[in-house]
């Protein structure tokens, strides 16, 4: 039989089943917990932090997407310490990546009335779109290396591990090896890290080629496929005598 | 630029295979030392190498790659044939490492992270080198050279320079009675002292759970910096579900101003390996791994050549004192990222991935190296095992305080006169270390004390009688950490120590959660304006929200405390800033 844990978010008794996250238990209570990275249907690594919640008794913030629910736990999903994390996280980001396409965070960034000049003098990840294989383009300057196209590449769906990282800290940026050509990597055009990114930084290539002001029968050459159909190189056996 | 031809080519893959076939038997943990041993061969990892070794281990290419481009010492480009590091952190900095550096650019005729035209030589500025006491420090190739001259270029460069040497010092000598010298400790001296006798009387009339409760009662905490209870994280270890179980030595000594653990490594090897043993028998672990940051050749080459000794005697093998007890330790050796001191970082990079923290709970003792019970102890801890078995836990109770018993060591570094590593009980005072054993502050009168290391807080002279115990300090409002004492007299420049402290973790910040991968970078750009004296309106506020917003959000202890000099000194010195 399963257990039950209840405990108190924003004054709310709740209860869940054991092993539910804090964000589930949130969710449970109508409480408006954001998320940027988490994807139901991906690993949690509790990277972007802006789930955070303040759990009574704990030194630090607890991301909400990892953190298990336990018995008799006080958790506020909006306090001050909770608003200000969130609201500089997002300020933080704005300042790095182009969140032009990315309408939930720029959501997020109205909702924690974030200043979006606060950190404009800072370092951005600017770099040129890669447009190295007909299926899409990997435009990085938009990348808030949320993680999920890793992942789905890698063990939580396709096993094909075209993708991994390069550089660490602010300088993190997703790469193939060697940061060669997709075509050459062991992608398998499958398309699922596309339908993960939640900014246009990993974008359908027709999609892209439309915005950026081709015609259609200009988009179709680019895009076809190139099928060359091999020569056959053995040679035909014939009967001698 | 360099000529392409200069470095040898991997011409022959067979050599390749050859050298790395120990490894790859081990598949994915074998990668970094694989890699280790590309490097040596090649001088860097060129794309066909590294597919090689990807092949041959049956890692992602992407993931090879991924691993190569995180960590420092492993060059995924053509480099120079002698690469050289100069440390450019704080004690370093304040005894002229810039000069050194600069000086060495000029007559190399390179900048920072270039190649000499011939290919014989890369310069580096880097991040400490655990030679704060003998700065300004850096290492040629491997070699560690120390007190740097910086109009003596040529001379160093040509390894011409002082070869580093520790004062060893204190009010007592327990953990470090055997240290002293310029050579290690061997066996045969550290049996004659008494050494192995611990692991031998365990073995023979003490029960594992009897041998983890005296370590209980002693009150040994951990001497890393985090200080949990020894006893308690074996006790947990040892209950824990789960086989293989593995005990890990934490020697990737990497925070500024921290070089305790590269004394006890150089001096006295054994006294770690008998506490690693102690730990494997009290929890029942048959496999140790004695982690090494990459930067520190000579621990490495030291320790190895301990653990050969140690196993011809029997006491690291099969049947170790003949009590059915088996227990090997691998080296293994880092490869420059400060963050895999972080313990599941750390866990990461032995398993052939990139040093990114796991997100804790599960703690270590349940789900730690290969996902199996671990016991991760820093290399101080470990060296107070031996004498809490051996001489019983009333004889390490007697030093120190209730509630921070035992011998403690301290890295005085910056200005101080006689820097060094001091042992001396919990509960002598600051005033103590700094004026008694070290002889007091060098070029004028004292400014502040960084207390902890980098992630560490700033004491003034009115805490100078403050005892060094885990609870004097706690209400202080000071950190112990990893029993750093950085001291700066009152010519030093509080804003530059502090954008140095936020460089160094910007270059560490892993990158995985958004605070740490983006504060870091925030933190250093602020703090840099603040030194050019092009500080904004607003920028105390945005500091301080940066800095608690790391703190309290950030998934490791990394971030959380990457903070903490910056918040400190802003809360000592209100006016250090003025916006």
């Amino acid at each position: 039989m399963n257990k039950n844990v209840t405990l108190t978010i924003d004054g709310k008794r709740t209860t869940v089943p054991e092993g539910a996250t804090l964000l589930d238990a949130a969710v449970q209570c109508g409480a408006d917990v954001p998320t940027i990275c988490y994807h139901e249907h991906c690993t949690s690594y509790g990277l972007c932090r802006l789930c955070v919640v303040e759990v009574e008794g704990q030194r630090v913030l607890a991301a909400a997407c990892v953190a298990k629910a336990q018995a008799d736990m006080t958790v506020s999903t909006a306090s001050e310490r909770v608003i200000r994390a969130r609201r500089t996280i997002l300020e933080m980001l704005d300042s790095a990546v182009d969140l032009s396409e990315a309408p939930e965070i720029e959501d997020q960034l109205n909702d924690y009335k974030a200043d979006r000049e606060r950190f404009s003098e800072g370092w951005e990840r600017e770099c040129e779109v890669v447009d190295d294989n007909p299926m899409f383009i990997r435009d990085y300057s938009q990348c808030i290396l949320c993680w999920r196209c890793v992942q789905v590449c890698a063990d939580d769906a396709q096993y094909a591990f075209a993708i991994n990282f390069s550089g660490r800290g602010h300088e993190t940026s997703i790469s193939t090896f060697y940061d060669q050509q997709l075509t050459l990597s062991t992608c398998v055009f499958c398309g699922q890290c596309v339908g993960v990114c939640p900014t246009g930084a990993l974008k359908p290539k027709r999609e892209w080629l439309l915005e950026t002001g081709h015609e259609q029968d200009e988009i179709i050459k680019l895009t076809q496929a190139k099928r060359r159909k091999k020569k056959r190189r053995q040679e035909r056996p014939y009967q001698t005598g | 630029m360099m000529q392409k031809d200069s470095l040898e080519k991997p011409k022959n893959n067979q050599k390749l295979l050859d050298n790395i076939a120990p490894f790859a038997t081990e598949g994915r943990s074998g990668l970094l030392p694989a890699l280790h041993m590309a490097q040596e061969m090649y001088g860097w990892i060129s794309e066909s190498v590294a597919a090689t070794i990807g092949h041959a281990l049956k890692v992602p290419l992407a993931d090879v790659f991924g691993v190569i481009d995180f960590y420092t010492m492993l060059y995924s480009r053509p480099v120079g044939r002698t690469i050289v590091r100069v440390c450019a952190d704080p004690s370093c900095s304040i005894a002229g490492a810039k000069e050194v550096l600069d000086n060495a650019c000029d007559y190399l005729g390179v900048k920072p992270d270039e190649t000499t035209e011939d290919g014989e030589w890369t310069i580096e500025s880097t991040t400490c080198l655990g030679l704060c006491d003998q700065a300004p420090a850096a290492l040629v190739g491997d070699i560690a050279i120390t007190s740097l001259n910086a109009d003596r270029t040529s001379e160093w460069l040509a390894l011409d320079a002082k070869q580093p040497v520790s004062i060893i010092d204190g009010d007592i000598r327990v953990l470090t009675r055997d240290c002293g010298g310029s050579t290690p400790t061997d066996l045969e001296t550290y049996q004659a002292r008494g050494g192995y006798l611990a692991l031998s009387k365990a073995c023979a009339e003490v029960n594992p759970v009897d041998v983890i409760e005296e370590v209980k009662v002693s009150g040994l905490v951990g001497r890393g910096g985090a200080a949990f209870p020894t006893g308690v994280k074996w006790e947990s270890a040892s209950v824990a579900e789960g086989q293989p179980k593995y005990v890990v030595c934490n020697a990737d000594e990497s925070e500024p101003g921290t070089f305790k653990d590269r004394v006890l490594m150089e001096t006295n090897p054994h006294q770690i390996l008998e506490g690693m043993l102690l730990a494997g028998y009290a929890i029942g672990a048959q496999n140790g791994y004695f982690y090494v940051r990459g930067e520190y050749s000579r621990s490495i080459e030291i320790i190895t050549e301990a653990i050969d000794e140690a196993r011809c005697a029997g006491f690291i093998g099969n049947n170790i004192c003949g009590a059915g007890f088996d227990f090997d330790i691998e080296v293994r050796v880092g490869a420059g990222a400060y963050i895999c001191g972080e313990e599941t970082a750390l866990f990461e990079s032995i398993e052939g991935k990139r040093g990114f923290p796991r997100i804790k709970p599960p703690f270590p003792t349940t789900h730690g190296l290969f996902g199996k019970p671990t016991v991760v102890n820093n290399v101080e801890t470990l060296c107070n095992i031996p004498m809490i078995i051996r001489d019983g836990v009333d004889v390490f109770r007697s030093y120190g305080t209730d509630k921070s018993p035992g011998p403690k060591l301290f890295c005085l570094s910056g200005d101080v006169v006689r820097p060094g590593v001091y042992e001396v009980p919990f509960g002598v005072t600051f005033r103590h270390i700094i004026e008694d054993l070290a002889g007091g502050i060098k070029g004028g009168s004292l400014q502040a004390i960084l207390v902890g290391g980098a992630a560490g807080a700033f004491a003034t002279s009115d805490e100078l009688d403050v005892p060094l115990t885990f609870e004097d300090l706690r209400d202080a409002n000071l950190p112990l950490g990893s029993g750093v004492l950085m001291v700066f007299n009152e010519l030093r420049n509080i804003p530059i120590i502090l954008s140095e402290l936020a460089y160094f973790f910007a270059h560490e910040s892993c990158g995985k959660c958004y605070p740490c991968q983006l504060g870091t970078q925030r933190q250093y750009e602020i703090l840099h304006r603040v030194v050019r004296g092009k500080v904004k309106r607003g920028d105390k506020e945005r500091l301080l929200d940066v800095g608690w917003t790391m703190t309290d959000a950030s998934l490791c202890g990394l971030g959380q405390t990457a903070a903490t000099a910056v918040i400190s000194a802003m809360d000592k010195w209100p006016d250090l800033i003025e916006d």
